[in-house]
């Protein structure tokens, strides 16, 4: 499998008002093409940190990223973001359609191209109805489905997730989960995703990278050994599933107490 | 219907208060309303309407847009920059708090007395600071996370200042485009005091001085007049393009 995101010795200290803030220490994974991934970390482990260096919103104080073969310095072509803050990360003053075809008309496609893309990416999380309304107009979830879909419509090699369904409720949150498992599947796309919540990091994964808190190292990489097919009544309640929640879980109380490999 | 009747409610009561009140008057400089409207049809004919009326409103726009256009060009620069920001912001300050008429004798200096030069900068040094302010304002609150999302997205120059940081400041550019309006108004008017013969403004003067009291209170109700239908025409393309941020205040206030 070829290595699509290599993160080697990552390290990133903060410095401002007089001192310095050492929030990722040395990280170092690697994303295989086409793999799902989560990262689970206790709070404050420098989750969204690390999701920024690598989006290149943020620059590293040490080490190396380099995504299809060439390093991040500044937000890279093939790589698409969703942001936790759905209401903050659509423009409210384009309509959902327009919100997901802004990118591609920076990317340089041409109309037809655009539309059938645009159609495509709404279709498949569901909001073919809602093209024309504002972000404004739509729940919460329909909000992040819409970030979705302009996400996939970009046609990332890299899809990152950042805390995407904090923000909304728990019903919400399991069908907007089978959504992100499905276009998955669908589309061959590899997905970093970012959460606070054990369960979701194993329900969603192939691998769970479980960080330590601060200053960041990966404390564990768990390989999720569940099938393919998943849903939320019968992995949830297997076995196997229950297995590798507890681990994670433990893991992340070890992350608390100040443990590291 | 209700609105309507209540908008106009208000304004029909004191134009039959003044009717009444002044219906008996013999006094020279308050006229009765009745000689007022009688004079109106006589005063504002053609060519005072086409030699007055239309050059001031001429003026007005030029210097209007003009400080629209400047005003949101510096803003979006100054807004976008903190160290830009931090350098200007003493300056803008003490020029804003320069009131724009006591500038009116200089600029005649630079641009002469009687010309359009003079008066279409003075209207356009005016409004261009509400403009310029709100404008430093809205761009410097823009969201971050929208900010970020236009960097990830690999967004171009023109495509971020034009779809996101103008965009989100526009409901501060128009709150700043409102205030220099009716700044604007009375500055096409102030303009007109010094030195100039013709323009609606100096045709009200030239009747205050000609002792046609009458015609004098004809040109400030065409004056007042003017200002609510250029507040309506405000209104108008505000409602239109700024349609997203009142659906987008009502959600937020509906969860």
């Amino acid at each position: 499998m070829t290595v699509i995101l290599d993160v080697d010795g990552l390290a990133k200290t903060y410095t401002g008002h007089g001192r310095e803030v050492e929030a990722i220490r040395d990280l170092t994974f690697q994303i295989h093409q086409g793999e799902m991934v989560c990262i689970v970390g206790p709070s404050g482990a420098g989750k969204t940190t690390l999701l920024r260096c690598i989006a290149g919103l943020l620059s590293s104080s040490a080490g190396k990223i380099v995504l299809d073969g060439s390093p991040v310095t500044q937000p890279p072509p093939g790589m698409a973001v969703v942001f936790q803050e759905y209401g903050r990360s659509l423009f409210p003053w384009l309509t959902v359609r327009k919100n997901v075809e802004l990118p591609l008309r920076e990317k340089g496609l041409g109309k037809a191209d655009r539309a059938a893309r645009v159609d495509a990416a709404l279709e498949a999380v569901g909001l073919s109805e809602s093209a024309d309304a504002h972000p404004w107009q739509l729940s919460g979830g329909m909000q992040q489905r819409v970030a979705i879909a302009r996400a996939i419509a970009y046609e990332p090699s890299v899809l990152l997730m950042d805390e995407p369904f904090a923000a909304v409720d728990a019903q919400t949150r399991a069908d907007l989960e089978d959504l992100v498992r499905r276009l998955w599947l669908q589309l061959g796309v590899t997905v970093l995703f970012v959460t606070h919540d054990i369960d979701e990091s194993v329900y969603l994964g192939q691998r769970v990278l479980v960080l330590s808190n601060r200053p960041t190292v990966v404390l564990e990489d768990v390989r999720v050994d569940l099938p393919a097919e998943r849903d939320q009544l019968g992995t949830r309640s297997s076995a196997r599933f229950a297995e590798l929640r507890s681990h994670v879980y433990e893991l992340i109380q070890l992350a608390k107490k100040g443990h590291r490999p | 219907m209700r609105r309507a009747l209540l908008a106009l409610a208000l304004p029909l009561v004191l134009l039959a208060a003044w009717w009444v009140a002044s219906a008996g008057s013999t006094s020279f400089f308050w006229p009765p309303l009745r000689t007022i409207v009688e004079a109106f049809p006589h005063t504002w004919t053609a060519d005072p309407l086409v030699n007055d009326v239309l050059p001031s409103l001429a003026r007005l726009a030029i210097g209007y847009l003009a400080a629209v256009g400047i005003g949101v060009a510096l803003g979006g620069a100054i807004g976008a920059s903190r160290t830009l920001r931090e350098l200007c912001e003493p300056v803008l300050e003490f020029l804003r708090a320069v009131p724009p008429p006591v500038l009116i004798p200089v600029i005649a200096l630079f641009a002469g007395y009687t010309g359009w030069t003079s008066k279409i900068i003075t209207i356009a040094l005016g409004c261009v600071w509400p403009i310029l302010l709100n404008t430093i304002e809205g761009v410097r609150s823009l969201d971050e996370v929208l900010r970020d999302t236009a960097r990830s997205y690999r967004f171009g120059r023109g495509a971020t200042l034009w779809h996101v940081v103008l965009r989100g400041a526009s409901p501060r550019i128009a709150t700043g485009a409102r205030q220099a309006l009716s700044i604007g108004v009375i500055l096409m008017v102030i303009s007109e005091l010094f030195g100039a013969d013709r323009g609606l403004g100096a045709a009200v003067v030239q009747f205050q001085r000609g002792f046609a009291i009458p015609q004098m209170w004809t040109g400030i109700i065409l004056l007042g007049l003017i200002g609510v239908a250029l507040s309506g025409l405000f209104r108008l393309v505000e409602h239109r393009t700024l349609a997203w941020y009142r659906g987008l205040r009502q959600a937020e206030r509906g969860a």
